[in-house]
């Protein structure tokens, strides 16, 4: 409040609006508060499921092969087939995946042994997609892992000591999101897409950081002014442990929303070089590489088209929703009051909610501060996780 | 101010230098440029190699030759590339070409990104966000070669095959449209459920209604607006752009408007069937959508009492959406001319290419051609960003809307419309102008795939064919122009900022 020019930190949460939160959430820590609201984003919760059946199918059915520098890690799946097997094609291909039962007209509930067909020479494409799937989860985990280490490091260094060591890091980051992205993707992707898709996957990382190092430094930048660290600083703790332990903490909800997004990218991002030529080579596979190859193929064996990309957008969906869940957790100021029009209409749920929220605004203000804050609590950006259980909007519904 | 923006250029330079150099260094560096010559069978190889070297400057290595580069770059010279051709010129014809691509998509995006991004935050948790939030999500998640193929297949293969012979819509997607259309009003447009049962059925019977006339006058051989579609679409535009930006009180605003649109209906013949014969050039079309412009504010100026800025703006885009629906009319009077010549044989969406080659005729022929050439890309392309706009402006105006000074102007009386339009939509478009401006740097060099997929000679191709050759040149020209694009436009994004909000101050 000294400072009424400076912008207001993006996670700044006044007193008043603590007492608010306190109310609701009496009892709970940070991390069961944030898993709470979590659970609560229905979509978020199937996406997670859905996500997880999709990466156990996919690295049990036909096993594990990954050579990263030298080792190698070979298992065997459960499926028949493998990608580089070469079965006779029975039936031109057609998928034996069948979901109508008998008593509709169909072949019955059954699996066959091509559910998702087969190509021109025969491959399985159910192996073929399994194996492409693990690629894309491959990359996407160390992309993510990766970009999100050195983007949280450069940006909070830059954020936390300002100065030259902000001006060179950001300039550096200006250097390196100047070059869209597909281009040194593929001018990378030229040089080491034949190394494998984990050599692949961390060469992308090494330029996907960007976007993540300047949304933390503007954290950071805005962390660091506050009181805690003032606190850290004076109680005597060292330069990395008030990064480390005191501000990082606190800008988790930007990096894990962020890397989540960055999964997606980069997930579409492989997906995409691998279909121009540039990614994942033969004799491996990937999803980008099947509909690459397949695509004039369309009209007559549709399946070879179908199923890779149903797995890349389940795969990316499935990873958007989760991060906004994860948003919706970790900063839910995008709820929004009641209208005005539904107040004064005062249509069943609209009277409810107006009630919830004079007794938690009464709260607030009743609570410390001797009602000096009550400005404060009167602030209409719902920040507070009381707040946001009032306006859960499952429950509006 | 001025020295924030020398200060921020000087950067800018430093940092274009410094990219320059490291992707010059990796595009040297990424495979080897004599590889097809060395691999071939030729009897001259030896001295094919020899050209190719002394052409490319191959002798000396990539971090001295980007050197060599950069001082022709500095004259204005590209260089060539390894076909030998002049660099300028492919980058010259590469750059028309993308961005005839790519600025309609983009402008179609964001204007309908804003649209639904904006209702979705007033109808924030109905049924219409939730379906448009998933559909949002899905766009996001999809691949763009893949759409590009499913349009490719489904829009233009079947489209075409579709309006083969006595094109009519069947009675179940007539149906299926007619219930949609249905939803999606009464979904958007407040009210009980009463209220909303009738809209239910206004937009129902108006879509019904329709989708069987256009059956009945065989309207996809034949398509059209005539005179009644261009009135419907002008007084309609007159009514609701006062509706939104004035309300309807303002009684001078709505004849304002109502003129202007009246003036367009009574141009309509002397306009189709005379003066747009004589319209032979592109530009001739600007200056008379300028001149629309010009006019419509005029008399919004002489109409608009007191207040003339609002009238004046109701009246303009009156103005330019009748005479947008007048174009439009004329444009596809040309339809079946251009369908059933010797060039196009029946089958109007082309799925590759961006123009008809040796196709004759009038501006509108030509039109008609760049359009049906621009549909599938420009799809794709809107499919892809449109989610992000949507996501941003329902993001920015649900913050607007949680503010202090929105529930001041609700108290003080205000109508709704007022407290939207000028109070939150004006504050909520703060954040997205930047956004924007942000993504029209970035655009050119962002439909690499799209172009590669519709067989488009753009930007993308120029990088895509560089890249397979292991030829800098072409691939440094792209990357020249969209990396300074992209530069340029970061600096103006946030001048922008600091311009609209006077909270940020730019030292």
């Amino acid at each position: 409040m000294s400072n009424l020019n400076a912008p207001v930190p993006s996670g700044a949460v006044t007193d008043a609006e603590n007492n608010i939160a306190n109310k609701e959430v009496e009892g709970l820590s940070q991390g069961q508060i944030v898993r709470r609201r979590f659970l609560r984003h229905r979509g978020a919760v199937i996406s997670m499921i859905v996500l997880a059946f999709i990466i156990i199918l996919a690295f049990t059915a036909v096993g594990f092969d990954f050579a990263v520098f030298g080792m190698a890690i070979k298992t065997a799946g459960w499926w028949q087939w493998s990608w580089s097997d070469i079965p006779t094609p029975v039936d031109g291909g057609r998928p034996t995946l069948s979901l109508l039962p008998e008593w509709l007209g169909g072949a019955g509930i059954t699996v066959g042994p091509h559910p998702f067909g087969q190509d021109e020479i025969g491959r399985d494409i159910f192996a073929v997609v399994m194996r492409g799937t693990q690629q894309s989860v491959v990359i996407m985990v160390v992309v993510g892992l990766i970009a999100t280490t050195i983007g949280t490091v450069i940006g909070a260094v830059a954020g936390y000591y300002r100065g030259w060591v902000d001006s060179v890091l950001m300039r550096f980051t200006d250097v390196i999101i100047t070059i869209p992205l597909i281009v040194i993707g593929a001018v990378l992707g030229l040089a080491f897409g034949r190394l494998g898709a984990f050599v692949l996957a961390i060469i992308i990382g090494l330029f996907t950081w960007t976007g993540l190092a300047r949304l933390v430094r503007a954290e950071v930048l805005s962390l660091r002014e506050r009181e805690f660290v003032d606190a850290a600083r004076v109680a005597g703790a060292s330069d990395r442990r008030i990064i480390f332990k005191h501000i990082l903490p606190n800008a988790i909800g930007v990096i894990i929303v962020n890397t989540t997004l960055l999964m997606a990218a980069a997930i579409l991002l492989e997906t995409a070089l691998s279909f121009l030529g540039y990614g994942v080579q033969s004799p491996d596979t990937s999803l980008g590489k099947i509909i690459s190859e397949n695509q004039a193929a369309f009209a007559t064996r549709p399946w070879l088209f179908w199923w890779p990309g149903l797995f890349i957008i389940a795969i990316a969906l499935c990873i958007n929703f989760i991060g906004d869940g994860l948003r919706d957790a970790f900063d839910p100021r995008q709820r929004r009051m009641p209208s005005a029009r539904a107040l004064a209409k005062g249509t069943g749920g609209g009277l409810d909610r107006a009630a919830v929220q004079v007794t938690t605004r009464g709260a607030g203000m009743q609570g410390e501060g001797g009602g000096l804050r009550g400005f404060d609590a009167d602030d209409p950006r719902p920040r507070g996780g009381g707040y946001d259980a009032a306006r859960d909007p499952k429950k509006d519904s | 101010m001025a020295s924030f923006v020398i200060r921020r250029l000087i950067a800018s330079v430093f940092v274009l230098l410094a990219a320059t150099f490291l992707m010059y260094n990796l595009v040297a560096f990424s495979d080897d440029p004599l590889e097809d010559l060395r691999l071939s069978n030729a009897p001259n190889k030896e001295q094919l190699i020899e050209a190719r070297i002394k052409l490319l400057r191959l002798d000396v290595i990539p971090p001295l030759r980007y050197f060599l580069w950069l001082g022709d770059v500095l004259r204005g010279d590209f260089g060539v590339s390894v076909q030998g051709r002049d660099v300028n010129v492919l980058l010259q014809q590469a750059l028309g070409s993308t961005i005839q691509l790519v600025t309609i998509a983009t402008i179609v995006a964001i204007i309908l990104g804003l649209i639904v991004g904006i209702t979705t935050a007033l109808r924030q948790y109905s049924g219409y966000d939730y379906s448009v939030t998933f559909i949002s999500f899905l766009f996001f998640s999809l691949p763009v070669f893949w759409v590009a193929v499913l349009l490719k297949q489904f829009v233009a293969i079947g489209f075409n095959d579709f309006l083969e012979d006595d094109p009519q819509l069947p009675v179940w997607l007539i149906a299926v449209l007619t219930i949609l259309g249905g939803l999606l009003w009464a979904s958007i447009i407040p009210g009980n459920l009463r209220r909303k049962t009738i809209t239910f059925a206004v937009a129902a019977g108006a879509t019904a209604s329709m989708l069987v006339i256009m059956n009945l006058i065989d309207w996809f051989t034949y398509p059209g607006l005539s005179i009644i579609g261009v009135a419907i679409i002008g007084l309609g535009s007159a009514v609701g752009f006062t509706a939104l930006i004035t309300g309807l009180k303002n009684r001078r605003a709505l004849y304002a408007s109502l003129a202007v649109a009246g003036l367009g209906i009574v141009l309509y013949f002397p306009f189709q069937y005379g003066i747009s014969y004589s319209i032979t050039e592109w530009w001739m079309l600007a200056a008379l959508a300028a001149l629309t412009i010009a006019v419509s504010m005029g008399i919004g100026w002489f109409m608009g009492g007191v207040d003339k800025g609002p009238v004046m703006r109701v009246a303009a885009f009156t103005g330019f959406i009748t005479a947008g629906a007048i174009a439009l009319d004329r444009f596809m009077m040309v339809w079946d001319d251009y369908a059933s010549s010797g060039r196009i044989r029946g089958r109007p969406i082309a799925t590759i290419g961006s123009s008809t080659p040796n196709l004759e005729g009038s501006l509108w022929v030509q039109g008609v051609d760049i359009y049906t050439h621009l549909l599938l890309p420009t799809m794709a392309i809107i499919l892809i960003s449109f989610a992000t706009y949507t996501r941003y402006s329902r993001a920015s105006l649900l913050e607007v809307m949680n503010q202090d000074y929105i529930r001041t102007a609700r108290a003080k009386g205000l109508a709704e419309r007022t407290v939207v339009v000028r109070h939150a939509f004006r504050n909520a478009l703060i954040p997205i102008a930047t956004i924007v401006a942000f993504d029209i740097g970035g655009i050119v060099g962002g439909a690499v795939i799209t172009e590669t997929v519709f067989g488009w000679t753009g930007m993308g191709q120029l990088f895509i064919n560089g890249l397979r050759a292991v030829d800098p040149n072409p691939v440094m020209a792209f990357f020249v122009v969209v990396g300074g694009l992209a530069i340029l436009f970061n600096l103006v994004a946030d001048l922008v900022y600091a311009s609209l909000d006077p909270r940020i101050r730019v030292n």
